[in-house]
């Protein structure tokens, strides 16, 4: 096989071109601009820390089932994890959103970067949703006999029904956990694509 | 030609210098922290589970709501029966300006209120000949002899008691009427009517659409709501029973319905959704929105936010 053949192969163009973009160095960096020092950062992180504590609660409630969390002290325990690491994730996630708004995190050809986060957002918005659709208790039944005429009044009701139990717990679980970590993953790789946004250059002394 | 430097757009080049960054060690930090501050927030507060209501309990607690309610889906008043889509066709559903998004996605989830709330589990009922009698009556007897019954049973029904173990409504010419309420009072409070509304589909189920709207159609659920906080007027949905949280993310939705003119618009539900459409697109393409991506650089933030950078300059 000749070199050239290899150079065209679709393999090697994909490799190529990740590792242009996204050298180890990007992907795991060791260093970062000395303007990256504000308790701000901190809240991207725990977004991500909180997710993950979010997906391994929810793994074991799946494990047991639906029904486990009513009927066990230690489900219920494990849906209070759920629920608590979901509340840390949506208040950590906020105040990032917010951190990087009075950045201007989008600046410098960060569009996509800023994007991707508001989509994991509202995402993550209809995967607790959902969530809380799936509880099936007193808290579900109201919620849903609530949402259900919001839904409904867009004409999305008919495909998405929050009444069924079924439906909404396979959203909850499968389709939009996928989405939210797909997306997350998008966007953490964005932000070792492109790198921290720098301060506003309103100083003249700022590019040096 | 160089383009000119868009202070909202661009970024300047950072020239600066760099300090050591353990991406691993942070983020291994972070996980270690939010699983500490899960354990004591779930070993504090718990979360809630206030156990669901059934159609047995509900009839128990109050027959002559139930009832009444079974009633309304009889006779086309239940909010169930006048819905429109997804359900039936019954109306015309809320409207955002000119666009009937609901109808025109069409009833794909039908329910038919007089069949699958009444006549349908009825049937299920074994071994009760004067019931199969009156199944018979209604099945054979014409649209207009079935209203009239009807009719006269719910002029009547606002003297309705409950005595002596069933609904008592002093008429006449109602036909099987006043058996159906009756029967399926009875079959409510033994929590038979729960099982058959779920069933309908067969053995196994997930789709409990039926037995949700029947409950939302009576007034016991909304009480117990009330009780918990959760009404629209109190924020509804993004509360939870007891003293959580909830969905306070769902703020801004929910904040909507309590200010004017939605507080008092009959396509309230539609004309939010489309507000918070609005503003999610809004917020998504806010990098390419003149006036509105200069916020940050004016309202100056930043200058909190990037403290110590300034400060060295």
């Amino acid at each position: 096989m000749s070199t050239t053949e290899i150079d065209r192969q679709w393999t090697t163009r994909l490799r190529r071109r990740a590792a242009g973009k996204l050298p180890p160095e990007k992907l795991l960096p060791d260093t970062q601009p000395a303007y990256v020092s504000s308790w701000i950062y901190v809240f991207g992180v725990t977004t991500m820390a909180a997710l993950m504590v979010v997906i391994l609660t929810g793994c074991v409630l799946a494990i047991e089932g639906p029904q486990w969390w009513h009927l066990s002290s230690i489900g219920h325990f494990v849906n209070s994890l759920h629920l608590w690491s979901v509340e840390i994730f949506f208040f950590a996630m906020v105040v990032h959103l917010w951190g990087k708004f009075f950045m201007a995190s989008w600046r410098g050809g960060r569009t996509l970067t800023w994007m991707t986060g508001v989509v994991t957002f509202l995402a993550s918005i209809a995967t607790a949703f959902t969530g809380y659709a799936s509880q099936s208790n007193f808290d579900s039944q109201w919620i849903t006999t609530q949402a259900k005429d919001g839904i409904n009044a867009t004409g999305a009701g008919a495909f998405f029904n929050v009444l069924n139990l079924g439906q909404m717990l396979m959203w909850h679980i499968v389709l939009l956990p996928l989405v939210a970590v797909l997306l997350t993953g998008a966007h953490v790789l964005l932000v070792r694509v492109k790198g921290v946004v720098p301060p506003f250059a309103d100083d003249k002394e700022l590019v040096q | 030609m160089k383009k000119a430097f868009r202070p909202d757009v661009d970024a300047p080049e950072w020239k600066g210098g760099h300090a050591p960054y353990d991406i691993i060690k942070e983020g291994s930090i972070a996980i270690a922290v939010v699983l500490i501050l899960t354990i004591a927030l779930a070993i504090l507060f718990g979360s809630p589970d206030d156990p669901s209501v059934t159609i047995k309990t509900w009839s128990n607690a109050t027959p002559v709501d139930f009832a009444q309610t079974a009633l309304s889906e009889l006779n086309g008043t239940s909010g169930t029966a006048q819905y429109g889509a997804p359900y039936n066709n019954a109306s015309e559903g809320q409207k955002l300006g000119p666009l009937a998004l609901a109808k025109w996605a069409g009833a794909r989830n039908p329910v038919n209120t007089v069949q699958d709330f009444v006549i349908d589990p009825l049937k299920a009922l074994p071994d009760q000949p004067a019931l199969t009698q009156g199944l018979q009556e209604w099945n054979t007897a014409s649209s207009s002899t079935r209203s009239g019954w009807v009719t006269n049973y719910t002029n009547a029904a606002t003297k309705m008691k409950y005595a002596n173990g069933q609904v008592v409504v002093p008429t006449t010419n109602s036909g099987p009427v006043s058996l159906f309420i009756t029967d399926l009072t009875q079959m409510a409070r033994t929590g038979a009517l729960d099982q058959a509304l779920v069933t309908q589909h067969g053995f196994y189920t997930t789709d409990f659409t039926k037995p949700l709207l029947f409950l939302s159609d009576g007034s016991y659920l909304a009480n117990k709501a009330a009780k918990d906080h959760l009404l629209g007027e109190q924020w509804g949905m993004m509360n939870e029973t007891g003293s959580y949280p909830g969905q306070a993310w769902l703020w801004l939705y929910s904040g909507w319905y309590q200010v004017a003119p939605f507080n008092t618009s009959a396509n309230a539900d539609v004309q939010v959704w489309g507000l918070m459409m609005l503003l999610s697109v809004i917020l998504l393409f806010l990098p390419l929105i003149p006036g509105l991506r200069s916020i940050p650089r004016k309202v100056k933030v930043y200058r909190i936010i990037w403290r110590e950078h300034y400060r060295d300059l």
